[in-house]
């Protein structure tokens, strides 16, 4: 199988940004002019794009073939029809440095601007807008894709819609984006009102969720998942919408669209190798971020990264774990399993594990894509290092859980998956294939996780 | 490919019916592991019941140590049947006796080609699959008695010092390939090998050698003494005078 590959170029060991499970690959830069021709040289194990590396696991990985990194391209603004056709390289960083002070916002933001938009395509990504917004693929209008074949199609919704289907949520391995055309949301300031409210039980933060959710655009929840007792789950409920021109200040309205993102520090190289997370500091983390909050405030103004990106002020903060790296674990159940959901969580608090990160969210309704994550119902995300503990049986009986309720869990976070746990979550898989099987014969495109999960 | 959590998907045992080399199999296989070779020279007695579990593949195939020309092909063969091979563990090994050794050197070349030749190609042939694929974990028995040479088992001693300095260099040779290798240095072990033999002191059972290794393993560490403390007494017994080390009473 590998007589005939040319020889092999230097390769360097790719993780993903739980830092775990590194393989090597041979890191190959090319652009819009160049990629056919690395495609065409792509040695027996295929090729993978990536991104900014930020999936948690290893689908930006590929031992022992090639991993393509696509250079950003350009933003083209359509302020006629409020849309923009971005290279697929091109980071939302990059791209609300453009896009706000014209007056516009992405569709979707996830926690970070340090995705790309072909990785925000390929794994479908949500935010705290998608009760109501639905996921980034539900906004994009056209994607052009370089096949296995090198060939370019145009894809949309209206234009080949299972192949574009397929291509949302499916983790670059239907072909090459080069660029993308997505609606983009007019946006009067650069701010955003936001509601924030203690609650001390997770049925407090349930409750208040499920009430406030249609009004708000932006709504997700912290949980403090080593509090005890009666407060289990306690946690810190945000609520936000883009503010208006008139709820801006007059010092503030000068200059309504300004945006500025900055790093404020970075995580040194050389952490120990346990890192610095254990109960004894995430205690008293949780304790001061739940006490931090306000029980109640209502219309705060925040600027744009400060409610959305809040971990992206700190530089490589993912190395807080330490050299053995961590894994996120994100699941979705539907409505009618929330007892699940609470049950996780109890279990969760009951292990007092040293977690900090945490996310709760109410999903909208999913769109037509075979393998993208979000349904309705609730989800849960929480950041685990792995050198703390042996986490496995623990992962694995929550898996059971959240199938057996119908759940699933998010491909670009998954690390921990097996290829059974995957397919009962994602029950169209062979629906995916058949259509990954007609661009994509030879089977060119594959990941560390392709491979792991038998995706393709 | 492994996932994050350091559980493989496919494990390899090389001597099959090794004690120690089953013992890590056992700590390594996970409910992620779908499959297991136990790869020896008699396949009919590696007892594959012992690993009997829903969702595990446990296959065992014909592998002689001391063909060294077959290796490679038999690795090639192993990744062709069953995909990447994520951890691979090199447990073949023979002890010999002293008195065979004295009545017929000819017996010591064969412990010898078996421990170390037969190590070496082995470890090769697995290395470079786990470069061809980018990724792969390599446990590698060593053993303490290469640590210092004793009158007791200086042949067998020899060869582990042999395979223990080529592995190190090895793990070596393939950092930064997305492979790594472990060596594993365990003491006197109270297994069928042993059996008979005057136990020497900090004597150790082939499971706690595996529950050592596999944490070893998953933490990345090069090296990994069975038990821990023999890193320390290896230490001293190193730089002892030879006349007081022939005499100290190590079984």
């Amino acid at each position: 199988m590998d007589a005939n590959d040319p020889a092999p170029a230097p390769r360097v060991e790719l993780t993903g940004f739980g830092l775990t499970n590194p393989s090597a690959a041979s890191l190959v830069e090319i652009d819009v002019a160049t990629a056919a021709a690395a495609i065409k040289d792509l040695p027996s194990r295929g090729g993978i794009a990536r991104g900014l590396g930020r999936s948690y696991g290893d689908p930006a990985q590929n031992g022992g073939g090639h991993v393509l990194r696509l250079a950003p391209g350009s933003i083209v603004v359509d302020e006629s029809d409020h849309t923009a056709t971005v290279g697929a390289g091109v980071s939302i960083d990059d791209l609300l440095r453009v896009l706000v002070p014209r007056g516009y916002f992405v569709p979707v933001t996830p926690g970070t601007r340090y995705v790309t938009v072909g990785g925000a395509i390929a794994s479908d990504i949500h935010g705290k807008n998608h009760h109501l917004d639905g996921s980034f693929g539900t906004h994009v209008t056209n994607i052009r894709l370089m096949l296995a074949d090198t060939t370019i199609v145009e894809i949309g919704p209206d234009r080949d819609p299972e192949l574009f289907w397929a291509t949302v949520g499916g983790m670059g391995l239907t072909g090459l984006m080069l660029d993308a055309t997505f609606r983009l949301l007019p946006i009067e300031t650069s701010r955003i009102s936001v509601d924030t409210y203690r609650l001390g039980s997770l049925d407090e933060v349930m409750t208040e969720m499920v009430a406030s959710e249609s009004d708000f655009r932006y709504s997700v929840a912290w949980l403090d998942l080593l509090a005890t007792g009666r407060h289990v789950g306690r946690g810190v409920l945000t609520n936000g919408a883009h503010a208006t021109a008139g709820q801006l200040t007059a010092a503030e309205a000068g200059d309504p669209l300004e945006y500025r993102a900055d790093q404020l520090a970075v995580m040194p190289p050389l952490v120990p190798p346990s890192g610095v997370i254990n109960k004894l500091t995430v205690k008293a983390f949780n304790e001061m971020w739940y006490r931090k909050a306000p029980r109640s405030r209502r219309g705060e103004l925040q600027s744009i990264p400060t409610y959305f990106h809040p971990l992206d002020l700190v530089g490589h903060w993912n190395r807080v774990y330490g050299s053995e790296g961590f894994v996120q674990y994100q699941f979705h159940v539907p409505d009618d399993a929330v007892d699940v959901m609470v049950s996780i969580i109890h279990r969760l608090a009951a292990a007092q594990l040293p977690i900090f990160m945490t996310v709760l969210k109410r999903f909208g309704p999913g769109n037509p894509a075979p393998l993208s994550f979000p349904q309705s119902g609730w989800q849960l995300a929480i950041d685990i290092g792995v050198a703390r503990r042996r986490i496995g049986p623990l992962l694995g009986a929550f898996d059971r859980m959240v199938l057996d309720a119908g759940g699933r869990h998010y491909l670009a976070k998954d690390a921990t998956m097996t290829p059974e746990t995957f397919r009962r979550g994602y029950p169209r898989l062979a629906e995916w294939q058949d259509i990954r099987a007609r661009v994509d014969p030879a089977g060119v495109w594959a990941s560390d996780q392709s491979r792991r999960l038998r995706i393709t | 490919m492994q996932n994050a959590l350091h559980e493989a998907q496919t494990i390899v045992v090389l001597g099959g019916t090794s004690e120690i080399g089953r013992a890590i199999a056992a700590e390594l296989v996970t409910p992620a592991t779908r499959t297991l070779v136990l790869a020896c020279r008699r396949p009919d007695e590696a007892n594959p019941a012992a690993f009997a579990r829903e969702g595990l593949e446990v296959v065992t195939t014909y592998f002689d140590a001391a063909a060294t020309d077959t290796h490679d092909p038999f690795v090639r063969g192993l990744a062709a049947d069953h995909g990447d091979l994520d951890v691979v563990v090199v447990a073949f090994g023979q002890l010999g006796d002293q008195a065979d050794f004295d009545a017929d050197p000819s017996a010591a070349a064969e412990v010898v080609h078996v421990n170390y030749t037969g190590a070496v190609t082995a470890c090769l042939a697995v290395a470079g699959q786990m470069k061809r694929q980018g990724h792969g974990h390599i446990a590698v028995l060593s053993s303490v008695a290469g640590e210092r040479a004793r009158a007791a088992n200086y042949v067998y001693g020899s060869s582990k010092a042999g395979l223990d300095a080529f592995a190190q260099g090895l793990g070596d040779a393939v950092h930064g390939a997305g492979v790594r290798v472990t060596v594993v240095r365990p003491g006197f072990v109270h297994s069928r090998m042993t059996r008979g033999m005057k136990s020497a002191p900090f004597a150790t059972t082939p499971r706690v050698v595996g529950e050592l290794t596999a944490e070893a393993m998953r933490k990345g560490k090069h090296t990994v003494w069975t038990p821990g403390i023999l890193r320390y007494v290896f230490m001293v017994l190193r730089h002892l005078p030879r006349p007081v080390f022939r005499r100290l009473p190590l079984g």
